[in-house]
């Protein structure tokens, strides 16, 4: 019997799923272990999985180690985002070529084969969507991505476990997911795995592979694993803070921050919400031949905001506040939701552990005083 | 031809229209009438500041020179404006040159006869202080404007 | 739109002049497709082959489609190739893009342009609009200031809108050397001045130039009397991709590229005198 939209099964174990993904032409990228961590990367078969791996997270610190059982997911978000593939570090924009009468331009096709995303937890389906808003915002789309994502299928994974940096469940954004994927597995405490199928696409797949109609019991038993998931959770993000954090532009927590903050940009390359971008345009030695490519950038770095005569945030306070404030509030004024899905990658890779829910619990302790107009006063 | 009486014309003049005709019958007995021809000089850098002078019609030009340089002309100022602050303080000393930019018609107050008669009446003093620091602070604040360099390019 | 907004259009230069020792205006020919109509106050991003891209505010009439008109300052590697092209030379346009001074919603009103060095580009073609419409606007003033006489932005028209009867233009500079008989000192005194004379419920400022000179000028309008609602002011910022994804010209929550670079004066009050914002 065909699979539809909002059905649900059990497997027992992902390899079938990997497999039938691979014959339908997929290119699968998921979590594998790389460099003392949970990185994202192709996967051939499901023995690339990091099966018994858990990860040790906590303000400034990782750590990968043995579970000691055999359980697939039970490690939580890496240092590496789905961004790396749908908005990848570098991209090439188009490339132009010197001619008699001036140049020549052209746009590379671009080349992402279909991919299925394998293991994306609810945080990061939460970050794709609002990277979606950023690379569509009703004037611009960027063709590149809208390309990459049509041709991506999600597979997510409900959280049977956070880490002492998780907080998605005080922004509302998991540790369960209930829609943005085509496929969905949560990990029963008995084993096997409770399959939701999310879309057509998903269902497509979903055919492909033996699976066993799912019971209510199991729906529950997977409903539970996601809520003592959430009621783990150490850290929250308190609520309203759109508001308090646009008054608190002269607060004297900002300077008390900025001392520890030494402005690496480690949390701008771990957020998977975080978009900054610069532009490369690279020629060749004839300087016939120029290419110009988008790059990441960070809000961190002081060229960032040069214009000409110097950079208007000069300070690592303007940059840190510049990032916190767009990430928390202005984001609310520019795309209807918070830059922050609760993920607590920035809190993990900081290197002096900067805790962006600390950071937060402070200004809220102690508001500014109500500001005043703008500064007109001579 | 009507002949305007000082207090009149002070009393018509943009820094001291708000004072009480007391202290402008006080002032017009310090009063005379100035006329300079375009390119005159009016008081030049070190001169005894020994006038303030307001201006009823005309442009002059507030000038420094230095050694290897072409003088700078630093500020114009107009109609409506008052020419001249060195006189309230000692050294009583012009810091500028000061040269009309065409004709320029002005009412001069002898500064001596100013002080003393501020000393005497401290009302009087006080009203002239009153309405003569705004003057100065607006120019004050425009000429730090001027000292930024707003439009310079730094290249980059 | 239709075209890739990251893919420049070519454009090639059909005359390009000194206005300045370091500025340049050029007038362009679209090669690529018809030339698409501009708002005043608008920009393009301007691409010299192999250099980059920089954010240039059109500079002509927006009523003359014959061709792009862009007035460049050199003060970096692309600004400088820019304004060093020759005529047939080949750039790349993307835009245009941004938004636009209101000279349509404020006619009827006493329209007051306070400009300061390079900002008098940006605001030409809303004086073009307001000059060549002038039965619709109840006034036209015009307060310029510059470095110094040699400095001067479109000097020769800046005489003949002086020489006009429907338009009042106040030229300042900073200093000058002898032999200069105009004004010297900033643009806040010769406004100030203006407003004087006119009943400033009825003005609408349109403000370009330098971020201090355009706050000091808020100070004298607004104490003078004209409503803060009616003062518009021309943000600059770091730009990059001018769609809004890169980042970089952010300003408080404000893309300078799409929610400016014309602002009310109200939309950035708040930020406008925060330091490092």
């Amino acid at each position: 019997m065909t699979a539809r939209t909002g059905d649900s099964f059990l497997l027992d174990d992902p390899g079938p799923l990997i497999d039938a993904l691979h014959a339908d032409g997929w290119r699968v990228i998921g979590p594998r272990p790389g460099d003392g961590a949970i990185v994202y990367d192709e996967i051939e078969t499901v023995a690339d999985l990091p099966r018994g791996l858990v990860d040790e997270q906590e303000g400034g610190h990782y750590r990968l180690r043995e579970s000691g059982n055999d359980r697939w997911f039970d490690y939580v978000v890496g240092p590496q985002t789905w961004k790396k593939w749908l908005f990848p570090p570098r991209q090439k924009l188009w490339s132009a070529i010197r001619t008699g009468d001036g140049f020549d331009i052209e746009a590379p096709p671009v080349d992402f084969p279909k991919t299925a995303i394998f293991g994306a937890r609810a945080c990061e389906i939460a970050a794709i969507e609002v990277q979606d808003r950023v690379f569509d915002n009703g004037d611009f789309a960027d063709a590149g991505y809208s390309h990459r994502r049509k041709n991506t299928l999600i597979v997510a994974v409900q959280c049977a476990r956070s880490a002492p940096t998780c907080f998605c469940a005080s922004m509302n954004t998991g540790p369960r997911t209930e829609a943005g994927f085509d496929i969905a597995l949560t990990e029963l405490e008995d084993g096997g795995f409770f399959v939701e199928c999310g879309s057509d696409h998903g269902a497509e797949v979903l055919d492909r592979i033996d699976r066993r109609d799912a019971d209510p019991a199991a729906a529950n038993a997977a409903r539970a694993v996601t809520e003592q998931a959430a009621e783990m959770q150490m850290r929250s993000m308190p609520e309203n803070i759109a508001g308090l954090l646009k008054d608190s532009l002269d607060h004297p927590r900002w300077a008390e921050v900025a001392d520890r903050c030494l402005s690496c940009a480690n949390c701008t390359l771990a957020c998977p919400t975080c978009f900054c971008s610069d532009v490369e345009d690279i020629n060749d030695l004839s300087g016939d031949h120029t290419e110009r490519w988008r790059v990441w950038d960070s809000c961190f770095s002081l060229d960032f905001s040069y214009i000409h005569g110097g950079a208007v945030r000069r300070s690592t306070l303007s940059r840190y506040r510049q990032w916190m404030t767009h990430k928390l509030s202005s984001w609310h004024d520019q795309f209807d939701t918070s830059g922050c899905v609760g993920c607590g990658r920035c809190i993990t890779w900081c290197p002096v552990g900067i805790d962006i829910t600390e950071e937060v619990a402070a200004f809220a302790a102690e508001p500014a005083e109500p500001a005043d107009a703008g500064g007109l006063a001579t | 031809m009507k002949i305007h009486g000082f207090e009149e014309i002070l009393a018509q003049h943009p820094v001291f229209r708000d004072c009480g005709r007391d202290t402008v019958d006080l002032l017009s007995g310090c009063a005379r009438n100035e006329h300079f021809r375009a390119g005159r000089t009016i008081f030049s850098e070190g001169d005894d500041a020994d006038k303030v002078f307001l201006i009823r019609e005309g442009d002059v030009a507030i000038e420094i020179s230095a050694p290897q340089r072409e003088p700078l002309i630093v500020e114009t100022l107009h109609t409506g404006d008052v020419l001249g602050w060195s006189w309230l303080m000692p050294p009583y000393k012009h810091m500028s040159d000061a040269r009309a930019l065409d004709d320029v018609r002005a009412i001069s107050l002898d500064a001596n006869c100013l002080r003393t008669k501020c000393g005497q009446n401290p009302e009087l003093g006080y009203q002239m202080y009153q309405h003569f620091v705004p003057h100065l602070a607006v120019r004050f604040r425009a000429l730090r404007m001027q000292l930024l360099d707003v439009y310079g390019t730094r290249k980059g | 739109m239709a075209q890739d907004p990251m893919l420049p259009r070519r454009f090639r230069v059909k005359r390009v002049w000194k206005e300045l020792a370091d500025v340049a205006t050029m007038e362009l020919d679209p090669i690529d497709g018809e030339a698409v109509p501009f708002r005043p106050g608008q920009f393009n991003m301007l691409y010299a082959f192999g250099v980059g891209e920089v954010a240039i505010s059109i500079s002509g009439d927006p009523a003359d489609s014959s061709g792009l008109v862009h007035t460049i300052r050199n003060v970096g590697a692309v600004s400088g190739a820019l304004a060093n092209v020759s005529d047939g030379d080949v750039i790349g346009v993307r835009g245009p893009f941004g938004t636009a001074w209101p000279v349509a919603e404020e006619t009827g009103r006493n329209i007051v342009f306070v400009a300061g060095g390079l900002g008098l580009a940006p605001l030409r073609p809303a004086i073009y609009h307001v000059l060549q419409n002038r039965e619709r606007y109840s006034g036209l003033t015009l307060v310029y200031g510059a470095r110094s006489p040699d400095d001067l932005l479109f000097a020769e028209e800046l005489k003949s809108w002086k020489s006009r009867f429907d338009t009042e233009v106040e030229v300042t500079v900073d200093h000058a050397a002898p032999g200069w008989t105009g004004q010297v000192g900033v643009v806040t005194i010769g406004l100030d001045r203006m407003l004087a004379g006119i009943d400033k419920a009825e003005v609408s400022a349109f403000l370009c130039g330098p971020e201090i000179m355009m706050r000091f000028s808020v100070m004298s309008l607004t104490a003078a009397g004209v409503p803060e609602e009616r003062i518009w002011v021309s943000m600059e910022r770091n730009m990059k991709c001018a769609v809004g994804f890169c980042g970089h010209c952010q300003f408080g929550p404000d893309f300078v590229c799409r929610d400016g670079p014309v602002f009310r004066h109200d939309q950035v009050s708040r930020l406008i005198a925060k330091k490092e914002v």
